[in-house]
């Protein structure tokens, strides 16, 4: 009998150092593929990103050589435009949820922002096509810019109510004390305390809208000249990556590899930023 | 002098309030175009398929001929290439999502935890497209040469496994699905599993449970349904992905038995047909494509609120109490 149990604890030992090993395995398959992808982007990428890349137009089909300069600044284009209409919608909206509506508006609202969340990003480029494209009938930066804004203005939201929600009551009691009013509280107080949190929202939203690709395949549009006409169509990194990637030559795919590790580094270092800026606080990813 | 005195308290205690009203005013008109853009995405896709959806009716989700230049038009090969990629995606990322974030929370070493969150956070940052890039030249090469003919020899009886092996396939875009909803369902499980009582786990370890026995015992089988609810978030996500999966299915709308056949997604033929589409009712049917996949992923991620919304709020009073 004493032996017995001592068996059985040995084997529940056993099991328990086997389920953590088990565990141990599938964490390191989960991260395999960043470890992959990375290695894979810097192998046959690195080699690419040179001057000419940051500086050219992409060549004719068949040439070798040229850039993706105008893609690179077209990205950055469009992230200007979708921050101007999704940073204060978003923001401002924010701040209704956490320091106005009423517990059921805000469950409406939050339920709502949590659904948009859940919208496939190809969705948005469908429904800004039919508002904008057809209607005005061409693709343009404006409607690619329209498309990415309308998918951070509900992960902005949804950032910035939970980190005005963290700033203490006793903040806005005593500025209201001393008879300031209450939208200069909100504006100078509650927002300014909580503005690492705003910023690492809106840098994250950035990140993610600057990768996707989606929404602008038929807003944006891509073109492969220089455009600096809003309403015209415009060039956009992850555009042209995917038009290189499922190309037939092989100076685009190293191409692609290129553009792909720029806008991996671009990605990584927001990333990098708002972990610094959230230092000791976990930022969640949801 | 009493009247002065009054009206001096008037103003203090009356000071404009002109500011506060525009103030609040403007963040409810902000915080409302959440509303506004549920209307509009709805109306939207509706407006752009009216035709479409008069013409076809039900018969556009049931039938399986997609041919553009006869004008007939039914999504069945697309509905079951979401549905389709996104269960094998599921059938790899969740035992695997579960497991990783089971580790996390319970039976990782403390300072190996943060590290692997913050390498997880990255894996999510990876944009979708980068994916597929990889997919196309590195993974789909990769399965072709090793892993499917091996399945092939292996399984090649059942009618899932059957056939020739190109490369690009309903099996290459489960997987890809895989990698791009492994975070959100890792790391939305670890929050789950964080949210569960340290009573539980005491309760288990002073009944002289081991490290696995009172993962499985307390923490797990507490959490179930805010696991469901992670699980069901993450098909979500995977039934809109679009990019990587575009890149390395096939694209062929086809409904074929076999996992090494190429297939077609509801967001793939989005992507690859929406700005070829020369006819009106061309047109049409492709936003009703895209009305098709938006109920379908809301449905879905209403059913993930709801599981994940009774959890917290049940585990938040438990906790109280």
């Amino acid at each position: 009998m004493q032996f017995q149990t001592a068996h059985q604890h040995t084997w529940r030992k056993f099991k328990s150092a086997l389920a953590s090993t088990v565990a141990f395995v599938s964490a390191i398959l989960v991260i395999a593929p960043l470890g992959l992808v990375f290695f894979h982007l810097l192998a046959n990428g690195a080699g690419s990103v040179n001057w000419d890349f940051f500086t050219k137009l992409p060549g004719p089909v068949g040439a070798v050589g040229g850039g993706m300069a105008n893609a690179i600044v077209g990205s950055l284009e469009l992230l200007a435009l979708a921050g101007a209409i999704g940073i204060p919608v978003g923001v401002l909206g924010g701040v209704y949820l956490a320091e106005y509506g009423s517990s059921r508006i805000n469950l409406v609202l939050r339920f709502l922002a949590d659904v948009l969340n859940g919208v496939p990003s190809i969705t948005w480029g469908v429904v800004v096509y039919g508002l904008v494209v057809l209607r005005f009938k061409g693709f343009s930066a404006y409607a690619g810019g329209l498309a990415l804004s309308l998918i951070m203005i509900p992960l902005i939201l949804r950032t910035t109510e939970e980190v005005i929600l963290l700033v203490p009551n006793g903040y806005r009691e005593a500025a209201l004390a001393l008879g300031v009013s209450r939208w200069k509280t909100i504006v100078h107080i509650v927002m300014k305390t909580a503005s690492k949190g705003i910023i690492t929202g809106i840098l994250l939203a950035l990140a993610r809208v600057g990768g996707e690709t989606a929404p602008l395949l038929f807003t944006a549009f891509g073109n492969h000249f220089w455009n600096h006409n809003l309403s015209q169509p415009i060039a956009a990194l992850p555009l042209q990556i995917f038009t290189y990637a499922i190309s037939p030559y092989d100076d685009w795919h190293r191409q692609a590899w290129a553009g792909a590790l720029v806008l991996v580094m671009g990605v990584f270092c927001i990333n990098i930023i708002v972990r610094v800026l959230t230092r000791g606080r976990a930022a969640s990813v949801v | 002098m009493p009247l002065e005195q009054r009206s001096a308290q008037t103003r203090m205690a009356r000071p404009s309030r002109f500011g506060d009203r525009a103030f609040e005013l403007l963040t409810l008109a902000m915080a409302l175009i959440v509303v506004l853009l549920i209307v509009l995405i709805g109306w939207q896709l509706w407006h752009g398929s009216v035709l479409a959806i008069r013409k076809f009716g039900f018969h556009f989700l049931a039938t399986s001929t997609w041919d553009p230049v006869a004008e007939q038009f039914g999504a069945l090969p697309f509905i079951y290439g979401t549905l389709i990629s996104s269960l094998i995606a599921l059938v790899i990322a969740v035992p695997l999502g579960i497991a990783t974030a089971a580790y996390l929370t319970e039976l990782a070493p403390l300072w190996i935890r943060q590290p692997l969150v913050s390498l997880i956070e990255m894996l999510a940052a990876i944009p979708s497209v980068i994916l597929g890039l990889w997919g196309i030249f590195v993974m789909i090469p990769w399965l072709r040469d090793y892993p499917f003919p091996w399945l092939k020899r292996f399984f090649g009886w059942t009618p899932f496994f059957s056939g020739p092996t190109y490369g690009p396939s309903m099996l290459a875009g489960g997987i890809i699905i895989a990698i791009m909803i492994l975070p959100i369902i890792t790391s939305v499980s670890r929050e789950i599993l964080r949210s569960v009582p340290d009573l539980q786990r005491e309760a288990a370890y002073a009944l002289g449970a081991t490290r696995w026995e009172a993962t499985r015992i307390a923490v797990l089988s507490y959490a179930k349904k805010g696991l469901f609810g992670a699980v069901i978030l993450g098909l979500g996500r995977a039934l809109g992905e679009t990019m990587a999966v575009t890149m390395v299915i096939g694209n062929t709308p086809q409904i074929a038995l076999s996992l090494f056949a190429p297939g077609y997604t509801l967001a793939s033929v989005l992507a690859n047909e929406f700005t070829e589409a020369t006819t009106e009712l061309y047109l049409q049917a492709l936003f009703e494509i895209g009305l098709v996949l938006l109920g379908i992923t809301i449905l879905v991620n209403l059913l993930a609120q709801l599981l994940l919304r009774t959890l917290t709020t049940k585990s938040a009073t438990r906790a109280v109490q």
